[in-house]
């Protein structure tokens, strides 16, 4: 990537840092999984840029915070988009949070986080792949602290999974996704889930109740699986 | 130094170890196969235990040339597993302890798998890939507790092989698993088929009912059952490795683990050592002499629970088919 310095690999792509257009960016690249059938490969890169590119469009237009779009080039299989130097994830501000035991402060956190996946499942968006990983803190005056929530904005990134008009199944299990990541990531996880379930009531009125009982069937079609070994 | 004999009869699988110190002294087994067509059912998988348990036991013990005096602890399934062959074994394993005296401890059936893998291969703190019949789930350790981070939402990956073979007819022994693994050596043609990742977990029941009810009509169009059996693999198989890379970045982790039956699926390593190599990590698979269901595993494990100082009361030695790898607190691991 001519210009651009690697900032990590994921799981999914290689994540480079630069400038577009004189702005600070980020480049992802889903490059080739050599692993996989080229077939394959190349039907889901092409999906998953897709899907990457409709949901950041949707989300704008719901009012939820994610990087800028630049450029979408699927013959590089790459997207250009806004990079947010002064931010730390989801999973950092929780584990910094729970080594100093501000369990107010992280409870507050989680509600905020539940209104944000309440406006995405609103919006009929949904992520698909809902880790701690995956949140952003980002600082609105743009330097590097992360202490109180009222300076800072939560941004949803890595919707390569994502998709839209979505059913209460589907809505269900990104609940489910999350709680799992939360429960085997996050020793305060039982304390968060509860709240960011409370945020998700507040701000999705309409459809919370009939996802959140399609969630407790998922739960219990998931549980099931340690029957047979 | 411990002795330990492991007792494993979770599915189809009848399997006697015994191990002293992470030496495996006999690892016997035998597997209930059914016709083509037709999976193992928990009535006669029991009555097939029931009828070998006896001749495996004498078997592992004659092979390891030791007396029932140098056993130092009793170990056995406790599950997850159905219930009615792990009762059957677990019944066996009691009735040794109380004859020879000596203590008894129950064992899950993933932690064993997960132990024997970092035994066998070395492995120091890998993400695990657990794959076999009944379970499909990616783990990590952290705090005392083997996490899972992944695992499917529906069936696993192994009854959706095992059930694609039933509607192939292709025979069960010495694995449906196997004989698809053969047959997709010679396949040709890639057929897309629906692909289904959420986050660190998988579902294989929606490809399975697509593979039920096309499979008749793709034969007239020609495709033949090696293309669908190779198709299958690499889709499943695609799905899996990318679960495990989510899970390996979302960890900061780079070693990868793969146990249970279907990993010893040698596409399955390929795709998966393929993966690790790109990411600079390392991958650690097994055979099928470990890999699939063994006593060894069981003992294995039971070692290290009764070297840590675990014990177990008389009364909870029951078995349950319901036990997840995340239930039981890792006391043997230090770190």
């Amino acid at each position: 990537m001519e210009g651009m310095e690697i900032l990590k690999q994921g799981a999914e792509a290689r994540i480079y840092t630069g400038t577009y257009l004189g702005k600070p960016s980020i480049a992802k690249e889903r490059f080739v999984k050599t692993y996989r059938h080229p077939i394959l490969d190349n039907f889901l890169t092409k999906e998953r840029i897709k899907a990457e590119c409709r949901a950041i469009v949707r989300c704008k237009a719901a009012g939820i915070r994610t990087p800028a779009l630049y450029l979408v080039d699927f013959h590089k299989r790459t997207i250009w988009m806004e990079h947010f130097e002064h931010s730390i994830t989801a999973k950092e501000f929780i584990e910094n949070l729970s080594s100093s035991s501000a369990l107010e402060e992280l409870k507050q956190f989680a509600l905020e986080v539940g209104k944000t996946l309440g406006c995405l499942h609103a919006s009929n968006i949904v992520h698909g792949d809902l880790t701690t990983s995956n949140i952003l803190l980002v600082n609105k005056n743009s330097t590097k602290s992360f202490k109180s929530l009222r300076e800072v904005d939560l941004v949803m990134i890595d919707f390569g999974l994502s998709h839209t008009e979505s059913s209460t199944e589907d809505k269900g299990v990104d609940l489910y996704v999350l709680e799992r990541a939360l429960l085997s990531t996050h020793r305060v996880a039982e304390t968060l889930f509860p709240q960011i379930l409370v945020g998700y009531q507040q701000t999705y009125k309409k459809g919370s109740k009939e996802v959140l009982s399609r969630f407790e069937e998922v739960r219990a079609r998931g549980r099931k699986r340690t029957m047979v070994g | 130094m411990v002795t330990s004999i492991g007792f494993e009869g979770s599915a189809n699988k009848l399997g006697i170890g015994i191990v002293r110190d992470g030496e495996i002294l006999s690892n016997c087994r035998r597997t209930y196969i059914t016709p083509p067509g037709e999976g193992f059912l928990p009535k006669e998988t029991a009555q097939h235990h029931k009828d070998n348990v006896l001749a495996v036991l004498k078997e592992a013990m004659d092979q390891s040339g030791l007396t029932w005096k140098d056993i130092d602890v009793v170990c056995y399934t406790k599950g997850p597993g159905m219930g009615a062959p792990l009762a059957t074994v677990a019944i066996v394993a009691r009735t040794v302890a109380q004859l020879w005296n000596k203590p008894l401890l129950g064992v899950n059936h993933c932690i064993g798998h997960i132990e024997m893998g970092r035994l066998i291969t070395g492995a120091k703190n890998p993400t695990v890939l657990y794959v076999s019949g009944g379970n499909t789930q990616i783990i990590a350790y952290a705090r005392k507790r083997y996490r899972i981070f992944g695992e499917t939402i529906d069936i696993a990956v192994g009854n959706c092989l095992d059930r694609f073979a039933r509607v192939l007819k292709i025979p069960n022994d010495p694995s449906p698993g196997y004989n698809i693994e053969q047959l997709a050596k010679k396949g040709k043609r890639f057929l897309q088929l629906p692909y289904c990742v959420k986050g660190m977990d998988v579902s294989f029941s929606g490809i399975l009912s697509y593979m039920e009810e096309k499979t008749d009509s793709l034969l007239e169009d020609g495709w033949t059952p090696e293309d669908l059996c190779f198709s299958l693999q690499e889709t499943i198989f695609a799905m899996l490795v990318e679960t495990t890379e989510r899970a390996l970045a979302h960890c900061g982790s780079s070693e990868v683990l793969i146990c249970g039956g279907v990993g010893c699926n040698e596409r399955l390593q390929q795709m998966m050592g393929a993966m690790c190599a790109e990411r600079g990590g390392a991958l650690f698979a097994t055979d099928e002499r470990f890999c699939i269901d063994n006593g060894v595993m069981i003992a294995h494990a039971g070692a290290e629970m009764f070297k840590a100082g675990v014990a177990m009361p008389w009364q909870e030695a029951g078995v349950t088919q319901r036990y997840r790898t995340d239930e039981v607190e890792t006391v043997w691991r230090t770190d």
